[in-house]
């Protein structure tokens, strides 16, 4: 998947200016950025959702001139809210993650694709109980779960694990790295610096609709950087044990002392 | 591996178990339910033939001899020119409303959806009605028919492009914009009363009630295979209507030419509500009731849900109909006003259980 000169316009600004990305099979790529960078409308663009000025190309084609059913063999997207208007039980949620692939010989994989989503995003215990009864971060699992039955060679993946206790974050952004060895090309929206650091091949920086910095997370990650983009002073130290870089904002307080002065909360 | 193998043993169980099971049930269950209403439905009336005979003469009729013949005097009339066409032409709407409800529900996204609470049935009647006002033959027997499905098209697509904002149905905004299109379609209605004679009048008065005392077979043959396209077309779209609860951009995200269905899905829906309406009127609610009973039996998956809803549309339309024309002697009530004294507080209800649901009107 590879994407140059993103430019998507949202009620005349530009939410998205110029943005180049590409993700190689085989490679999981984080979005980060503050709130209203650009990370969703970027990859609503790159699932081909929006019109967009530039060029998004899954496989050499642009996204616009697949047909629907032929991008949906090709690309897997998790929106950052999941709803649904009618209480379907979890599993056939996931199974609707088979849909693209109905009259083909990949629909001989329905079951297997079902089951392995289910491990991977520990699903499978409440498969029968109702979508809308179930908490937060299980819908938000079981969303997952449906676009990893899809099984598609490029994941978009916004904010898998907002909604997520740290054992989910792990298992979630495990699942994330597991496809993308077995050769998928992943880009995922996070806000978590720290999943991002741990889990992405490659980081992408995004301020403002533009992209400030791309490259490994110990290259891009610098305390500097992530000052500047996001307006709060922060500390990137290496981890005692690992190396691998830990994004820590500066605190001025510490529980059990009196913070700095916060406004009223109203 | 041990894990993946006793999920996958599991696997099959979760998608026939206690749905597969229960709509296999639900739909044999419709089919034998209707079928033995229909045959009481068309025995009774003023000339009483037993369900037995009634059965014995449709046998008779298809060459196989067995079976008792009606024994009262003019049965076998009363049958074949009164109470067959009626019993048809009640399946036929009935199936319609069903189905139309399941429909609009699953493109909607939104269980309140109904072509009589959104007025895309008196939008139907308007159309209807106006073909009759004017005396205009331009389709022949295919007028009113015609000027149905043209009313109900324009209805639907009004709704449809008021009642969505980002790919999505409000709740109160649908209901809002079935309010004010029932008051257009009310006043239009109307004003064509008052530019029409007497006999105009009585018709159109006719169609704000709803009744099935008008059916003949000619009517049958105009209803029925619009019905049976509008069912046919549903049943083929099904599966797609499943992904649309997901919402409109996930549901592309999985394959679906959500426009095209979106067109498709508005054309069925016109076509099924004016076969339903173009010979009986407004039988309003049969299409919000029906669809949510069958939600509540066998969950909401359109493959089971549209045919089920079908078939418990014709049981409901069966019914009521028989009572419309049975419950007093030697008067009829009008079946839409029956239909709405049970469908109205139904209506309520849901309405109450969507809003709490949905946390508030959003």
């Amino acid at each position: 998947m590879r994407a140059t000169g993103v430019t998507v316009g949202l009620g005349g600004r530009s939410v998205v200016d110029g943005v180049d990305l590409h993700a190689d099979p085989g490679e999981v790529v984080a979005l980060v950025g503050p709130n209203g960078a650009g990370k969703s409308t970027l990859l609503a663009a790159l699932a081909g959702d929006v019109t967009h000025g530039g060029r998004v190309e899954i496989s050499g084609k642009g996204v616009r001139e697949y047909r629907p059913l032929e991008l949906a063999r090709l690309r897997s997207v998790l929106p950052q809210k999941a709803t649904l208007s009618f209480p379907f039980a979890a599993g056939e949620v996931i199974a609707m993650g088979r849909a693209p692939w109905a009259g083909c010989p990949e629909a001989a994989d329905d079951a297997a694709a079902i089951t392995e989503a289910m491990r991977l995003t520990d699903t499978a215990a409440f498969a029968e109980r109702p979508f809308p009864q179930l908490s937060g971060g299980e819908q938000a699992r079981v969303a997952l779960a449906r676009v990893l039955a899809q099984r598609t060679p490029v994941l978009l993946l916004d904010e898998p694990t907002a909604a997520l206790d740290l054992r989910h974050q792990e298992l979630v952004m495990g699942a994330a790295r597991a496809r993308a060895s077995a050769g998928a090309a992943v880009i995922v929206v996070l806000h978590d610096l720290g999943l991002a650091a741990a889990y992405a091949d490659r980081v992408c920086v995004l301020e403002a609709g533009r992209v400030r910095a791309v490259g490994g997370p110990d290259e891009v990650f610098t305390g500097e950087l992530l000052s500047a983009v996001y307006q709060h002073p922060v500390e990137v130290l290496p981890h005692p044990r690992s190396g691998a870089p830990l994004v820590v904002p500066v605190r001025e307080f510490r529980s059990g002392n009196p913070g700095p002065d916060l406004p009223d909360r109203d | 591996m041990p894990v993946s193998s006793a999920v996958s043993r599991r696997e099959p169980a979760i998608r026939s178990t206690s749905h597969g099971r229960r709509s296999a049930y639900l739909i044999v269950g419709l089919i034998f339910v209707l079928v033995v209403i229909c045959l009481v439905a068309a025995g009774r009336g003023q000339v009483p033939i037993s369900p037995a005979e009634v059965a014995g003469s449709l046998l008779h009729r298809i060459g196989i001899d067995l079976g008792p013949l009606p024994s009262a005097v003019q049965g076998e009339n009363a049958l074949w020119l009164v109470r067959f066409p009626r019993v048809v032409l009640a399946v036929v709407v009935g199936a319609a409303l069903g189905c139309a409800g399941a429909l609009m529900q699953g493109v909607f996204g939104n269980p309140l959806a109904e072509p009589g609470v959104v007025g895309v049935s008196a939008g139907a009647a308007v159309g209807a009605a106006a073909a009759i006002v004017s005396g205009v033959t331009f389709l022949g027997a295919w007028t009113t028919a015609g000027a149905a499905f043209a009313g109900g098209m324009i209805t639907t697509l009004i709704v449809y492009a008021m009642s969505r904002a980002d790919g999505r149905t409000e709740v109160v905004t649908l209901v809002l914009t079935g309010v004010a299109v029932n008051a257009t379609a009310g006043a239009l209605l109307g004003l064509l009363m008052f530019l029409t004679d007497d006999d105009g009048v009585r018709a159109i008065a006719f169609w704000q009630l709803g009744s099935l005392a008008q059916a003949t077979w000619g009517a049958v043959s105009i209803a029925l295979p619009g019905a049976l396209t509008g069912i046919g077309v549903a049943l083929l779209h099904a599966r797609k209507l499943d992904l649309l609860a997901l919402g409109e951009r996930p549901a592309r995200h999985l394959g679906v030419d959500t426009e095209r269905l979106r067109i498709i899905a508005i054309v069925a829906t016109a076509l099924l509500t004016a076969s339903a309406v173009a010979f009986t009127g407004i039988i309003s609610f049969v299409g919000l009731v029906v669809p949510h009973l069958i939600r509540m039996v066998a969950g909401p998956g359109h493959r089971v849900l549209i045919p089920a809803s079908a078939l418990g549309g014709a049981v409901v339309v069966v019914t009521g109909d028989l009572i419309a024309r049975t419950a007093v002697d030697y008067q009829e009530l009008p079946l839409g006003v029956l239909t709405a004294v049970v469908g109205g507080p139904a209506f309520f209800w849901l309405l109450r259980r969507t809003r709490a649901r949905a946390g508030g009107w959003g």
